[in-house]
């Protein structure tokens, strides 16, 4: 039996009450319930409070540049796909920095699971507006408030038709662990984004302020309508839906690639005589 | 005005009275304050600049590229990951010869990450087109930094400051702070010869084939060659008004007694000071000092002059040519090509913000007194994580 304890790693540096803890502890209850052993995952990151996941979990690992997760998981998966690969990373890293990976790797569906620790900030870099701070919000490096319009990765996956679209909240533990397991069973790309209280640099979304808006969706539409998704990707004020918002089922990237649909490059024989007959045609 | 600044306070400080017109960038630790401080100062009214933080250090980069092309004083910051990202814009923005003035914290760069200071960040783009000009402390921070524009604007090659990303950014040091009117008299407002006007279309950008490229890389080779007697020139200048103000190319200390001379570039120097005095005092050994402030274009004669009559010379860097040696140790070298040459060895310290200590530079001076044979090494490593029982 897998335990909560074989998955502890080092100690996390993050503030004490962040909500990264809650993230932390709900997917730890989510990859113990499902049998899931530390082994058989891995952990991409980019940087960031959030990207400092993969030290305080015990699996495999890989913290990489900031907003570069998403390619590097890519990767991982075309050259093995029998590896669960669960990117963690937060909203700048992911939305700003890395965002046209972001667009891309929906695109290609290829079987990652990512999970944004979505605080609305830069934590890392001590408090400058994220792409999903809300707009007129006042930070060292926006003196004016924000002046874009806040980004909606939600709207923006399901338009991409993006086959698992979620949102959690990091101060709901047991909710956030189920959508961790559903995102895990879904065949191809999920999105989790995670409402995370950040308890020193984002003093306007705080624990309270989710917990008074935060409604569990779950039930009350067809995750399978993607116009009736979309509309309720775009509720955002006095109730913020969370749980499942769209499902579909596309082939995967890993399904649709005639060369590693049938087995892992990793488990294929390299064959050199191959090549050499292909060279040989050039002389 | 004398007062007591943080590093990076007195960048943003010296920016603002240069009356930038657009200010860009994206977060990154040691850099960050400095964006802070100027976004604050738009936010009071104290500065009038269009400014906007960016998506990502490539954003920040094409930002205040198209700034630029349209005739504005564009000005970004950043360090390490910051600046490789933005390796792509910058090469652009020398080829399109944009003055564009840039500040780069010097920190190291990952993989494995790492947030502290060495200098490998803007030594690896030494190729791109940039002047490069490194400092040795605050106060010179903010007088290069105001003799960055003027050599900008005047030669249409963007300059970088390159100063050291915490040992500087983030330390209070007395600074004299010049008046605007001064700053203004000694900068004109910037009128580019050439910009992207509507009353007076042209095309920038375009593709240059085999035919003309080639003249293209000459003409800014060519002026990169010009730049250092313009920066020369532009630093006495600025003497002339402020009384101070960086030492053109090169500086050297003690130099004309002395056995060994070691050389360096930006906050080390203060270091290498101390340690050079002591060894005077105490030991009776005579180290003189070459700093190195202007790093592209590289001052080659001036280093050659001023190292041809020694025979010992030791290069102390914070970068690594890996495979080879300490860059500027190679440039060095380059400077005596078919010539007697003096001993210069390269000693990589400093990686990744490890200390160098006063002692430890003495120690480098004293080994060369005993040895002068030309080598290549690293100091201060430590040898419990060498033999791989840890780590
Ligand atoms: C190329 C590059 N630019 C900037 C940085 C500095 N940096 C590190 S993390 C970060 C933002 C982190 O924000 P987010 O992804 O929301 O993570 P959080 O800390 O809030 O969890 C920035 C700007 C970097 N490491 N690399
Ligand atoms: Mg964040």
């Amino acid at each position: 039996m897998i335990s909560f304890d074989d998955y502890k790693d080092q100690e996390p540096a993050w503030c004490p009450g962040c909500g990264n803890f809650g993230i932390r502890n709900a997917f730890i209850d989510a990859m113990t319930g499902m049998g899931m052993e530390p082994h058989q995952l891995v952990i991409v990151s980019g940087i960031g409070q959030a990207a400092k996941f993969p030290h305080y979990v015990k699996c495999n690992a890989f913290n990489g540049l900031h907003g570069r997760a998403l390619p590097v998981a890519t990767g991982i998966r075309l050259a093995n796909h029998r590896m669960h690969v669960i990117v963690m990373t937060g909203d700048g890293d992911c939305y700003g920095e890395g965002g046209n990976h972001f667009v891309h790797a929906m695109r290609r569906n290829v079987n990652v699971k990512l999970f944004v620790h979505d605080n609305q900030i830069y934590g890392l870099t001590k408090g400058q507006a994220s792409p999903t701070s809300m707009e007129g919000m006042v930070t060292k490096a926006q003196p004016f408030g924000v002046m874009s319009e806040q980004f909606n990765p939600l709207a923006m996956a399901i338009a991409l038709d993006c086959g698992f679209v979620a949102r959690g909240f990091a101060g709901d533990r047991a909710h956030l662990a189920g959508l961790f397991v559903r995102a895990m069973e879904h065949e191809g790309f999920a999105l989790v984004d995670i409402l995370q209280p950040c308890v020193t640099f984002n003093k306007v979304n705080t624990y309270e302020w989710y917990r008074e808006r935060v409604w569990k969706m779950d039930g009350e539409h067809d995750e399978g309508d993607r116009m009736e998704a979309f509309k309720m990707s775009l509720l955002w004020g006095e109730r913020i839906p969370i749980g499942v918002i769209f499902r579909k089922r596309r082939p995967t990237y890993e399904e649709r690639n005639p060369v590693i649909s049938r087995a892992p490059l990793v488990e294929q024989a390299f064959d050199r005589s191959k090549l050499a007959a292909a060279l040989a045609e050039f002389y | 005005m004398r007062t007591i600044l943080e590093g990076s306070l007195a960048v943003a400080e010296a920016v603002r009275l240069c009356r930038p017109n657009l200010v860009c960038a994206y977060p990154i630790t040691p850099q960050t304050h400095i964006v802070e401080e100027l976004s604050r100062m738009v936010a009071d009214g104290r500065l009038d600049a269009g400014y906007v933080l960016a998506e990502s250090e490539f954003g920040a980069a094409s930002i205040v590229l198209g700034g630029s092309a349209v005739g504005g004083r564009s000005y970004t910051a950043t360090s390490s990951q910051g600046l490789l990202l933005m390796v792509e814009v910058i090469f652009n923005i020398a080829g399109l010869r944009l003055p564009v003035v840039m500040t780069c914290a010097n920190r190291a760069v990952s993989a494995p990450i790492n947030i502290w200071n060495d200098q490998q960040d803007a030594v690896s783009i030494r190729d791109s087109g940039w002047i490069q000009l490194f400092v040795e402390d605050n106060q010179e921070a903010v007088d290069t930094h105001i003799q960055a524009f003027r050599i900008a604007e005047e030669l249409m090659i963007p300059v970088m400051v390159c100063m050291d990303g915490y040992v500087l950014t983030h330390t209070w040091e007395p600074v004299d702070m010049p008046e605007q009117e001064e700053v203004d008299r000694f900068l004109p407002p910037y009128d580019p010869a050439y910009k992207l006007d509507p009353d007076d279309p042209f095309t920038m950008g375009e593709m240059v084939g085999p035919d003309a490229y080639m003249e293209t890389r000459y003409h800014v080779h060519m002026d990169m060659m010009e730049a250092r007697a313009v920066i020369r020139r532009v630093c006495e200048e600025y003497r002339g008004v402020f009384g101070r103000g960086g030492t053109g190319l090169i500086d050297a200390y003690g130099v004309d007694d002395a056995e060994v001379v070691l050389v360096s570039m930006g906050s080390l120097l203060g270091t290498m000071r101390a340690a050079v005095d002591e060894l005077r005092e105490e030991e009776g050994l005579n180290v003189g000092l070459v700093k190195v402030r202007c790093f592209r274009p590289f001052p080659k004669d001036a280093i050659h002059d001023a190292i041809k009559d020694f025979q010992t010379v030791g290069v102390i860097e914070k970068d690594i040519s890996l495979g080879l040696e300490g860059t500027l140790c190679s440039e060095m070298r380059a400077a005596f090509c078919g010539e007697d040459s003096p001993e210069i060895s390269s000693f990589i310290m400093g990686l990744g913000g490890r200390d160098i200590t006063v002692e430890e530079i003495k120690q480098v001076a004293r080994d060369l007194a005993q040895n002068p044979a030309c080598r290549v090494e690293f100091r201060g490593l430590r040898e419990d994580l060498l033999n791989g029982d840890e780590g």
